[in-house]
């Protein structure tokens, strides 16, 4: 019997941890002939902490969701004790279609294999691809088998990432640099993480096909300092690839040499461009210059460097594994293989889910996501982050590939996928956004730095029941002068959030401006509370938790509330059991 | 706390910068690895002392206005002790879709600091932040405590007060 945990920061977060050190407790003590060991994240967020028991001799695998200590300790007695499956802590039949609607190329072992073991990595197929192209493949041969397979960076602008290591090869340099971009800035987006976390090893390999593909001999991953754990688990991983001959010089007795090395970084969104990237692994502010030259020719130090995500080296050693018209066979025209999303927000089953290129947002969503919390209704879904758009419910049915995407408004992104629900107000949502552009701009660029600035000053006042004619023009002016005038995909991409909603969501801003009403009942200067006389029971529950006494009334009577008073708190109406408060 | 009053002499307790030289001698040649010493100093004090900057300026021959460059360009570098419990609370999208704006009132009612801010006796610091990965439980928030932290979530304001409750409780403090 094998037992694993599912140790990802996620699992940890909802007491992993606790679970692990309960189940070793009960084999210590028990002498149980178990093999227990930590495994990363299957990308069931919502049933964490997972356990997973695998009777390994009839081949039987058994999910169980949401296990505690305590659940742990009847689990252990009931399957491993008397042999029988605990039915009731089983992942429910409803959730099975979760895991069975996905195609997992990128993810295939996350969830699966320790982590920090490299033999079971090895066990998987681990280093097969490496193999393959140091031993009988020239490095132009890997990069033709790349270009084949289609793939595109998974990092946001979907190059092909064929012809970046076809530049860099080409490129002349005595050294080059093979570069992971792990910043993963966009909040609201967990794929990277996961994967460093759940199955480092694939990454490291990725990064290794591209060094011998492009000639590099230096590898750098730039980490965001907010994932400890993927930092800790990398180092773990790149030790052992040390130890067992997979990096350092002549790998697996080849010519071929490669060295690692960890950057942390230090929290800036703009890093995530590369060319900021590469300043701030120089130990500089993180502005991004012009290009070209772009950093194939003349990137870190000066040199010339490769630049990819996390998501798309994980997808390399596969591809070589199975050739390039396996990947191209999956996805769509332009759009092969498959993409890992990061679904969260209003909808019911969250976490990490990769599906082949072209899937409906809707099937995602509702097939795979369980559709929306409470069951309220969907109101559309924001893909892309601060650099994407908002997507409304009358296009769910686009197909999820860069260019239909882009078509509506939005961008692919690195995946973040956040659904949004009935009482979320799309002028917050731009607002949100803003917010966060405005802070993280580098301020390089006039347009970027003051452009967005006034852009957020607009949105705060229409939220805030201040707004005027003219604002909505005013606004999708700015954005068009912004994304002219501004030098990194930060600025360019700014506006996005706030043109896309004005686009699908006009009538909300509207309502914001002409009539002062939020729809979403969200924006509270917005709002006016009052209480319904036929419902209020004179209970005086909401009278006493009033902050600044604006409700009255004759004892025994139905009460009121002065607006003029009312700071729209939402005390009364959260205290209320009779639903007497009336909010619009 | 000393008072910044300039001019008068007032009396700085003096950063032990002994603790910087194996650091300071190990990347004393390496050029670009700025950032990389300024966390490590930063993971040494809790925050980087004004003393350690001229130290660091002094072994790595960088000018101070320049290392005061990187340091205010990066959220992660503090020039302030913190508290000794660091809440952090996300303000990412799923948290933002989820209410944590909410949370963030609740927390900063319940301890009388806002973002960025330390309470006065030195138990707390409040500081946003953009995504924990852990968007499934929104609203979250991270509580670090010397070098453990906890994830709570999801949160309501009223969960996260009584968190806070029960800290103060466990420290024996009075709530103010
Ligand atoms: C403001 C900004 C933030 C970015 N953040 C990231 C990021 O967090 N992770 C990432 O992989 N790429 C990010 N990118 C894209 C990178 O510049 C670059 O295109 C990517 O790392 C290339 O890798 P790929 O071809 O494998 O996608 C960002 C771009 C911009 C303009
Ligand atoms: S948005 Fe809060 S944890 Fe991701």
């Amino acid at each position: 019997m094998i037992i694993t945990v599912g140790m990802g920061s996620c699992g940890i977060a909802a007491g992993a941890q606790k679970t692990f050190d309960a189940i070793t407790t009960l084999i210590e003590k028990e002498n149980l002939d178990v093999t227990l060991k930590p495994v990363g994240c299957i990308g069931e967020c919502f049933n964490e902490p997972v356990v997973e028991v695998i009777d390994d001799e009839n081949n039987k695998h058994y999910l169980y969701a949401k296990i505690d200590g305590e659940k742990a300790e009847k689990l252990l007695k009931s399957h491993l004790h008397q042999g029988v499956p605990l039915e009731e802590y089983l992942v429910p039949q409803e959730d099975r279609a979760f895991l069975a609607k996905q195609t997992r190329i990128a993810l295939t072992d996350c969830g699966v294999i320790n982590p920090e073991d490299i033999a079971e990595y090895i066990e998987h197929d681990g280093f097969q691809a490496l193999k393959h192209c140091l031993f009988d493949l020239t490095p132009e041969e890997v990069i033709e088998e790349i270009k084949i397979s289609g793939l595109r960076g998974r990092g946001g602008a979907g190059f092909p990432t064929w012809f970046k290591w076809n530049a860099a090869r080409q490129s002349q340099g005595d050294i080059k640099y093979m570069i992971c971009n792990a910043d993963e800035g966009d909040p609201g987006a967990f794929m990277d993480r996961s994967l460093l976390e759940s199955n480092p090893h694939s990454v490291l390999e990725g990064m290794m096909i591209g060094a011998y593909a492009i000639g590099a001999a230096e590898g750098k991953i730039y980490v965001r300092a907010e994932y400890p754990l993927a930092i800790k688990r990398l180092k773990k991983a790149i030790q052992e690839e040390a130890e067992n001959g997979y990096l350092g010089q002549h790998i697996l007795g080849t010519d071929f040499s490669f060295r690692l090395e960890i950057k942390a970084g230090a929290g800036a969104f703009v890093c995530g461009e590369e060319t900021a990237l590469i300043a701030s692994l120089e130990g500089e502010r993180g502005m991004p210059r012009l290009k070209p030259p772009f950093p194939a020719e003349r990137g870190y130090h000066q040199k010339p460097s490769n630049i990819n995500n996390v998501e798309t080296y994980a997808n390399v050693p596969w591809i070589l594994r199975h050739g390039g018209n396996a990947f191209a066979a999956m996805g769509t025209e332009k759009s092969k293989g498959t993409k890992v999303f990061a679904l969260a927000g209003k909808v019911k089953k969250g976490g990490l889910v990769e599906v082949p290129m072209g899937m409906t947002i809707k099937e995602i969503i509702f097939g795979i996501g369980g559709g929306i919390k409470d069951d309220k209704e969907i109101k559309g879904v924001q893909m892309g982050g601060p650099s994407g758009g908002c997507i409304p419910k009358s296009l769910l049915n686009t197909a999820v590939d860069y260019e239909s995407i882009t078509k509506v408004g939005a961008i692919m992104g690195s995946g973040g996928m956040i659904v949004m629900d009935e009482t979320t107000c799309m002028v917050d949502m731009a607002r949100f956004f803003l917010q966060f552009t405005k802070d993280e701009s580098c301020g390089k660029c006039v347009h970027c730095r003051i452009g967005t600035k006034r852009m957020l000053e607009i949105l705060e006042r229409i939220v805030n029941g201040e707004g005027k004619d003219g604002d909505i023009e005013t606004l999708k002016s700015l954005g068009e002068n912004i994304i002219a005038g501004s030098l990194c995909g930060l600025g360019q991409s700014a506006p996005n959030p706030v043109l896309s909603t004005i686009r699908h969501f006009e009538e909300e801003y509207r309502a914001h401006i002409e009539d002062h009403k939020c729809p979403a009942k969200k924006c509270k200067p917005l709002l006016t509370f009052s209480i319904d006389p036929e419902k209020c029971t004179a209970c005086m529950a909401c009278k006493k938790k009033c902050p600044v006494d604006a409700i009255s009334g004759e004892k025994k009577k139905p009460q009121e509330i002065d607006a003029n008073i009312c700071i729209r708190c939402g005390n009364c109406e959260a205290v209320c059991k009779f639903g007497a408060v009336i909010v619009e | 706390m000393t008072k910044c009053s300039c001019g008068s002499k007032t009396e700085k307790p003096k950063t032990d910068l002994t603790k910087l030289d194996s650091l300071l001698a190990e990347y004393k040649c390496l050029p670009g690895s700025l950032i990389t010493v300024l966390q490590k100093t930063q993971d040494i004090y809790g925050y980087l002392p004004k003393d350690s900057i001229y130290a660091i300026s002094d072994a790595l021959t960088v000018k101070v206005a320049k290392i005061m460059g990187v340091v205010t360009f990066y959220a992660q570098f503090r020039l302030h002790p913190v508290g000794k419990h660091l809440i952090m609370l996300c303000q990412g999208t799923a948290c933002h879709v989820n209410g944590s704006e909410n949370v963030a009132a609740a927390l900063e009612d319940e301890l009388k600091i806002k973002d960025g801010e330390t309470t006065a006796d030195n138990l707390f610091t409040m500081e946003n932040v953009a995504c924990l990965g852990c968007c499934s439980m929104a609203p979250v928030m991270m509580i670090r405590t010397g070098k453990s932290s906890e994830v709570f979530g999801p949160l309501t304001p009223k969960s996260a007060r009584q968190i806070i409750k029960n800290i103060y409780k466990a420290e024996g403090g009075v709530q103010s």
